[in-house]
């Protein structure tokens, strides 16, 4: 009976592609407004990724996440050096200053001043120069969507001049760093050039970078830098988890999201739920034809879930597919919008959403049929 | 099922009471029917519209069930089988030829044909294939293929007689077969019915009030006000 439930289903076209499109859009939504959700969520820890040397992250104690970091003192860096484990450790520089172009424009930036001997947390993805000549005087390199920014388009280029807080410097590379939350320009440049971008604040340090010597781990280093000194300190994926959790916490996305996520279930809900029910409704007479042959119930009951199923799955497939295209469509196209990818995370919960719309939906046109006398055949 | 005698009847209802509604909004729509079929035999049941006809055939099919007397099929009580029982009897011993068809528009005129067996459990291709087969007895060899908003009035019940035939029923329930359809229609349908649906031990019912097919009746019997009045051997 399985093939006559099929047929049924595909029998009116219209209606058939009218579910199918239902539960499509109420996929791409779901997967659409997750997977952006997610990808600005992964965007609060993008500059605490992109830093692959260092594994550990020392900050203030009131410090909660990567934007909002206080100062450290220059004593600090040397306490934390001093804690048994501690491989090395040196600091890094945050600032926002604004950049200034020779064509006049100007936008604020993201700048991180690394340790002048080691070059620790420089940029490893380099789209043109080399990260190695930041060693040559008052050199930056920036970003490739913040170069577009300051430079819309042109072609990159290096050697050109900037001005960061009345500090002329160089372009020396173009990296290709991860996308962040804010989409101000990231300026990697050495900690003596950088201090000069700021105001005459007493202390520059926002972070002291270190690595666990061998044998110990980031956690148990982390730990003991703390026990130690009284600050903050975090490895790298637990300070990521702390700006995504500090993003949930203190801003409305989750909330607006939220929102659009519950409108795409309940749309999906509904509007497969009632596309369905009418199929349903309109071949009662069918189910009673069937029923009166000596179709079972559960048979029935299992026809019903097989159609929905199978509009579920295609359009499941369907809205997947098309959320795929949107996220590969949209990187190439925006600059701002690279990274933003569809993680299978976020498939898997799409599809358990679905899932239940579908049984959602399933469920009134089950009730009609078991309701249904097959006596009901013989009325004309 | 063991073979039953030719002493026993294929039907057999003693004093059948149903009623729809309560209160005084109560309607008895059968008082006490007494009605037998007899194997091999056409038996039709008529009288004017409302008289019952169609709660009859619905209690004898095991699909309403009576407030007071009996029904047996082939000898047996059906009230006394369970829902399972009752729903595997009748996709066993029943077939059904419906007034308004009831044919799935998705389905082919052989697939619609092979739905009682696909019921039963039978492969689709040997299904389809047995389906086949009983439309090109009933001279429909043409349009096995064709889907039945494609096929005529009189085209879409011999599809229908053909599902009410391919499992080979002991009963066979029609429903004003001929309501629908024009004349000639209606006596192609009740020729076929009458010598495709006949063995020695399988007998037909058939409801209507259409008087121009009373002649191929072995026995019919008039119900009105929810009895049966007379019950008699057409002339021939």
């Amino acid at each position: 009976m399985n093939f006559v439930a099929l047929r049924m289903l595909t029998g009116d076209s219209g209606k058939y592609l009218g579910l199918v499109f239902a539960i499509a859009f109420s996929t791409f939504l779901l997967e659409n407004q997750t997977s952006i959700f997610a990808g600005i969520l992964k965007r609060t820890g993008a500059r605490i990724a992109d830093v692959t040397d260092a594994e550990v992250w020392v900050m203030d104690a009131d410090t909660q996440y990567f934007e909002e970091s206080k100062a450290l003192k220059d004593t600090d860096l040397t306490r934390v050096r001093g804690v048994p484990g501690v491989e090395w450790a040196v600091r890094l520089f945050k600032g926002m200053p604004v950049a200034r172009t020779d064509a006049g424009r100007f936008a604020q930036t993201s700048v991180l001043g690394l340790d002048d001997v080691t070059l620790v947390g420089v940029p490893r993805k380099m789209l043109l120069g080399s990260w190695e000549r930041l060693r040559e005087p008052d050199s930056i390199v920036v970003d490739k969507a913040g170069y577009e920014l300051l430079y819309p388009g042109e072609s990159l280029q290096l050697g050109r001049a900037l001005q960061l807080n009345d500090h002329l410097v160089r372009i020396v590379g173009i990296s290709d760093a991860s996308a962040t939350f804010i989409s101000f320009p990231l300026i990697h440049t050495r900690y003596s050039v950088a201090v000069n971008f700021q105001g005459l604040e007493r202390s520059q340090m926002g972070f002291v970078l270190a690595r666990p010597q061998a044998g110990i781990t980031p956690k148990e280093l982390a730990w003991r830098i703390a026990a130690h000194t009284g600050l903050r300190a975090r490895t790298s994926d637990e300070f990521v988890w702390d700006c995504i959790r500090y993003t949930l916490m203190h801003t409305g996305i989750p909330v607006n999201f939220g929102i659009t996520i519950a409108i795409a279930i309940l749309v999906g809900a509904v509007v497969a739920g009632q596309t369905f029910y009418l199929f349903t409704i309109e071949n009662l007479k069918q189910f009673a034809a069937l029923k009166a042959i000596g179709v079972t119930d559960a048979r029935l009951v299992g026809m019903i879930l097989l159609q929905a199923g199978m509009a579920g799955v295609i359009g499941f497939a369907l809205g997947t597919g098309l959320a795929a295209g949107f996220f590969d469509t949209i990187a190439h196209i925006f600059v701002a919008a690279r990274g933003m990818i569809l993680p299978w995370q976020n498939v898997a919960l799409s599809a358990v959403c679905i899932f239940f719309v579908v049984i959602a939906s399933s469920l009134l046109s089950i009730r009609r049929v078991l309701v249904l006398e097959p006596a009901a055949v013989f009325r004309a | 099922m063991k073979p039953k005698p030719a002493s026993i009847p294929a039907v057999l209802c003693r004093d059948l009471w149903k009623s729809f509604g309560e209160e005084t909004a109560r309607i008895e729509v059968l008082r006490g029917v007494d009605f037998r079929a007899r194997f091999g035999e056409l038996s039709f049941i008529v009288g004017p519209s409302g008289c019952g006809k169609t709660t009859l055939l619905s209690v004898i099919a095991g699909l309403l069930n009576a407030e007071r007397g009996s029904v047996e099929l082939f000898g047996e009580n059906v009230a006394g089988l369970s829902g399972r029982e009752r729903i595997k009897f009748r996709r066993r011993h029943l077939g059904f030829v419906f007034q308004q068809c009831n044919l799935l528009p998705a389905l082919t005129a052989a697939e619609n044909a092979a739905v009682p067996l696909l019921a039963a459990g039978w492969k689709r291709r040997a299904a389809i294939a047995r389906g086949t087969e009983l439309l090109v007895q009933l001279g429909l060899e043409a349009r096995v293929r064709a889907f039945p908003t494609k096929l005529s009035g009189g085209e879409q019940q011999r599809v229908a007689l053909a599902r009410a035939l391919v499992h080979q029923p002991r009963l066979v329930i029609c429903d004003e077969p001929t309501a629908a359809l024009d004349h000639a229609a209606g006596e192609a349908v009740m020729e076929l019915l009458a010598a495709a649906a006949l063995r020695p031990d399988s007998a037909v019912i058939v409801v209507t009030h259409d008087t121009r097919v009373f002649r191929f009746a072995d026995t019919i019997a008039h119900l009105d006000d929810g009895r049966i009045a007379r019950p008699k051997t057409p002339s021939p």
